[in-house]
């Protein structure tokens, strides 16, 4: 039984359909990753999961229990977006709250605690306040308090958002032994690198729908083949350009020219033509595409946008 | 650029509604209240005095008396229960103290047999029968009012007595009056409305009174009991608005989804909230009270029990108010504006501020409206008139009643936090 079956999820809010039809499956100790950018429908998507949302349409099941359920809800652990904890607690009173919240008492709830404290190395501030520690903590302490019930998997949604470049790394590492003791985890993120780093399975999603999903090579592959990108910039800002590179079959992003190539060599002609043509070129780039080159094919906007 | 000031200042102001309503209506509100309370609603003068006559004497003298008490307009005076089938007996003074101490009436007047004979006397002493005042002192202004009213009415009602007994002091003091006097003076006595002019109404006045405090006689702290309770029901509902209002501090920071996301229900999560918030205002309302004790000489310990069920009513009572105002609210600013608002107006018109008895009759009953005028006259039963727990079943009744479904109105609101 997979841990997780989504079956042609709908959610509207009003006028706006915030998921559109979502139909997902999610092998025990994988980890998914759910790439959009803001306002996708990635939220609204795992707080459906969680039981926080109620679909229009559709079913979601939990270890083959219904989202919501208290079957499911022990299953599940979910790491909201914000920091959901309360500030005038230590961390471990807060571990301690949320454990009892679900249901822990007694030694399971001590070695929960223990474990969460350990996993978020933050054992040795286990008795300071929340308001006294770093952002990093904080987010580190919040992912902990999502999990002191030790679930089976784990929903965590944008954990990275507004922590620095060594704190996100120490996040990636917990995640990454969150998946070495055999977790499953849903991970939202509209960063690239992150998806590419913990997922072995990535569903793009945009505007409430699922438009790709498999495996992040196996996406290139079905978007580009054995093509790759070439990025191209040039000294001005030349008026035609964009004409340029679209009749040589590529596009202009923010005044960069991509273009797909089939083989590193496909770059010279396409130099003899910038320079035949009058535009001066300053940099070029040749890059294997990534997530985000399959998401500008697919939606024609960036990931970040 | 200090207009710029301005226009940003207005233009937030305009936006936020909290401030707006603190700004305009809570002062408006506050004006009204007073204005009701102290302006007497619209109809000039002083809130009338309920006051029980009992007339043991039935001499002309004290039928003529009772007969003005009853149409002195300064008064709302009755010499029997307002029984609602059958013709009701005449209040003796037995039953009046009684309805005096269950608090029916803040006074009582007695006129005893053999007032008729004496009814009068200038200057004090003398062989007149005095009228016993019975009175609860946890309204002080009824009995001095009641002592002053009666001295004006005696000074309407009896001029012929007066003018006699006037005349015996004059002839006891001059020696004898000629016939030529006598005559005109009783000739004037003879004529209506004669003798109506201004005397004192002091104890000192022409009407002997024995004035009895039969309610507070044993409980010379009690009115702090008053003050405890009335401040502290108050502090109560301030401190219940808050305790709940971390509900939507939960909601505001995720910790809310996060619980509802475990395994806690809407329903467990407010009760839980309640609890702590009741447990709060109980050890609140206990250290008022045992502060009372230890400063203020208040007879807590002999209380204890009607102690205890007042203030796990009020406290229940209270809870569930501030699960309402969270739960109705949509931000914690938002809560802090109608907190106050509600907090204020129920505090001053159900007798925190100030005692409900200074209040015309409506707004006595306007006040019934609020847990504080429930509770407070729960605790003044404990410790003023030491009334058995068993009578503390009408507030009791109401403070529990109001809070069960002050619970239920908040558990409804609170349906919007349980699913987007």
């Amino acid at each position: 039984m997979n841990p997780l079956s989504i079956d042609a999820v709908v959610k509207r809010f009003g006028d706006l359909t915030a998921v559109a039809g979502v139909s997902l499956e999610v092998r025990e100790r994988s980890c998914l990753g759910l790439l959009g950018p803001n306002g996708a429908g990635k939220s609204t998507l795992i707080r459906s999961i969680a039981g926080r949302v109620l679909p229009d349409s559709g079913s979601i099941r939990v270890f083959g229990e219904a989202a919501g359920s208290a079957a499911a809800r022990a299953e599940l652990g979910w790491v909201p977006q914000e920091l959901a904890l309360y500030p005038l607690l230590t961390c471990r009173e807060n571990l301690e709250a949320f454990g009892r919240y679900q249901g822990l008492r007694g030694k399971g709830l001590h070695e929960g605690i223990a474990w969460c404290l350990e996993w978020a190395a933050l054992a040795d501030r286990a008795g300071d306040m929340v308001k006294t520690l770093s952002g990093g903590m904080r987010r580190r302490l919040n992912m902990a308090a999502g999990l002191v019930h030790r679930p089976r998997m784990v929903l965590l949604d944008e954990p990275t958002v507004g922590v620095d470049p060594q704190s996100r790394n120490r996040i990636f590492e917990m995640v990454e032994a969150l998946r070495g003791q055999g977790t499953t985890v849903i991970y939202t993120t509209h960063y690239m690198e992150e998806a590419e780093r913990l997922c072995d399975t990535i569903a793009i999603i945009d505007h409430g729908q699922v438009i790709a999903e498999g495996a992040q090579e196996a996406l290139v592959a079905r978007a580009f083949g054995s093509r790759s990108d070439v990025l191209m910039r040039f000294a001005a800002v030349v008026e035609n350009a964009a004409a340029w590179a679209a009749a040589r079959g590529g596009t202009m992003e923010n005044g960069v020219a991509h273009f797909a190539v089939d083989k590193p060599t496909d770059i010279g002609p396409l130099l003899d033509a910038a320079v035949r043509d009058g535009l001066e070129v300053i940099d070029v780039v040749l890059r294997r595409p990534n997530l985000e080159s399959v998401f500008l094919q697919l939606t024609g906007r960036e990931l970040r946008q | 650029m200090i207009a710029a000031i301005v226009l940003n200042g207005f233009r937030v102001l305009r936006r936020d509604r909290g401030a707006l309503v603190l700004s305009f209506i809570l002062p408006v509100a506050f004006f009204s209240i007073f204005a009701m309370i102290f302006g007497g609603m619209g109809d000039n003068g002083t809130p009338r005095v309920s006051v029980l006559v009992v007339d043991e004497d039935g001499s002309t003298a004290s039928e003529r008396l009772v007969q003005a008490l009853l149409q002195e307009p300064s008064l709302n005076a009755s010499t029997h229960p307002k029984e609602k089938k059958g013709a009701p007996a005449d209040y003796t003074a037995a039953s009046a103290e009684a309805a005096v101490k269950r608090g029916d009436a803040p006074a009582a007047l007695v006129i005893p047999k053999g007032f008729g004979a004496h009814p009068i006397a200038m200057g004090p002493g003398g062989d007149r029968t005095p009228i016993r005042l019975l009175h609860d002192s946890s309204d002080p202004v009824a009995a001095q009012m009641v002592a002053g009213i009666l001295q004006k009415v005696v000074m309407t009602s009896m001029s012929g007595a007066m003018a006699k007994m006037g005349m015996q002091y004059f002839e006891k003091a001059s020696g004898g009056l000629t016939a030529q006097q006598r005559e005109s003076i009783e000739a004037a006595m003879a004529r209506p409305n004669a003798g109506r002019q201004s005397a004192p109404a002091s104890g000192d006045g022409f009407i002997a009174l024995d004035v009895r405090d039969v309610v507070g006689e044993k409980n010379k702290h009690s009115m702090i009991a008053f003050y405890a309770a009335g401040i502290g029901v108050m502090f109560l509902l301030f401190t219940a608005s808050a305790a709940g209002g971390a509900l939507l501090e939960e909601a505001e920071s995720g910790a809310l989804d996060r619980i509802l996301s475990a395994r806690v229900s809407m329903t467990t999560l407010l009760a839980g909230k309640m609890a702590y918030s009741a447990l709060l205002a109980s050890a609140q309302l206990t250290l008022m009270f045992v502060w009372g004790a230890a400063v203020f000489h208040l007879d807590l310990w002999h209380h204890v029990p009607g102690f205890l069920v007042m203030t796990a009513a009020t406290s229940f009572a209270v809870a569930a108010f501030g699960m309402v105002l969270a739960s109705v609210s949509h931000t914690r600013a938002q809560q802090g504006a109608i907190s106050t608002l509600i907090i204020l107006t129920m505090s001053a018109i159900g007798g925190s501020m100030f005692p409900r008895y200074f209040m015309p009759a409506a707004m006595q009953k306007v006040g019934l409206l609020t847990l504080n005028a429930w509770a407070i006259d729960g605790y003044t039963k404990v410790f003023w008139r030491d009334e058995p727990i068993l009578h503390l079943a009408p507030q009791v009744g109401v403070l529990m009643g109001a809070g069960i479904t002050l619970f239920l109105i908040a558990r409804r609101f609170a349906r919007r936090w349980e699913y987007s």
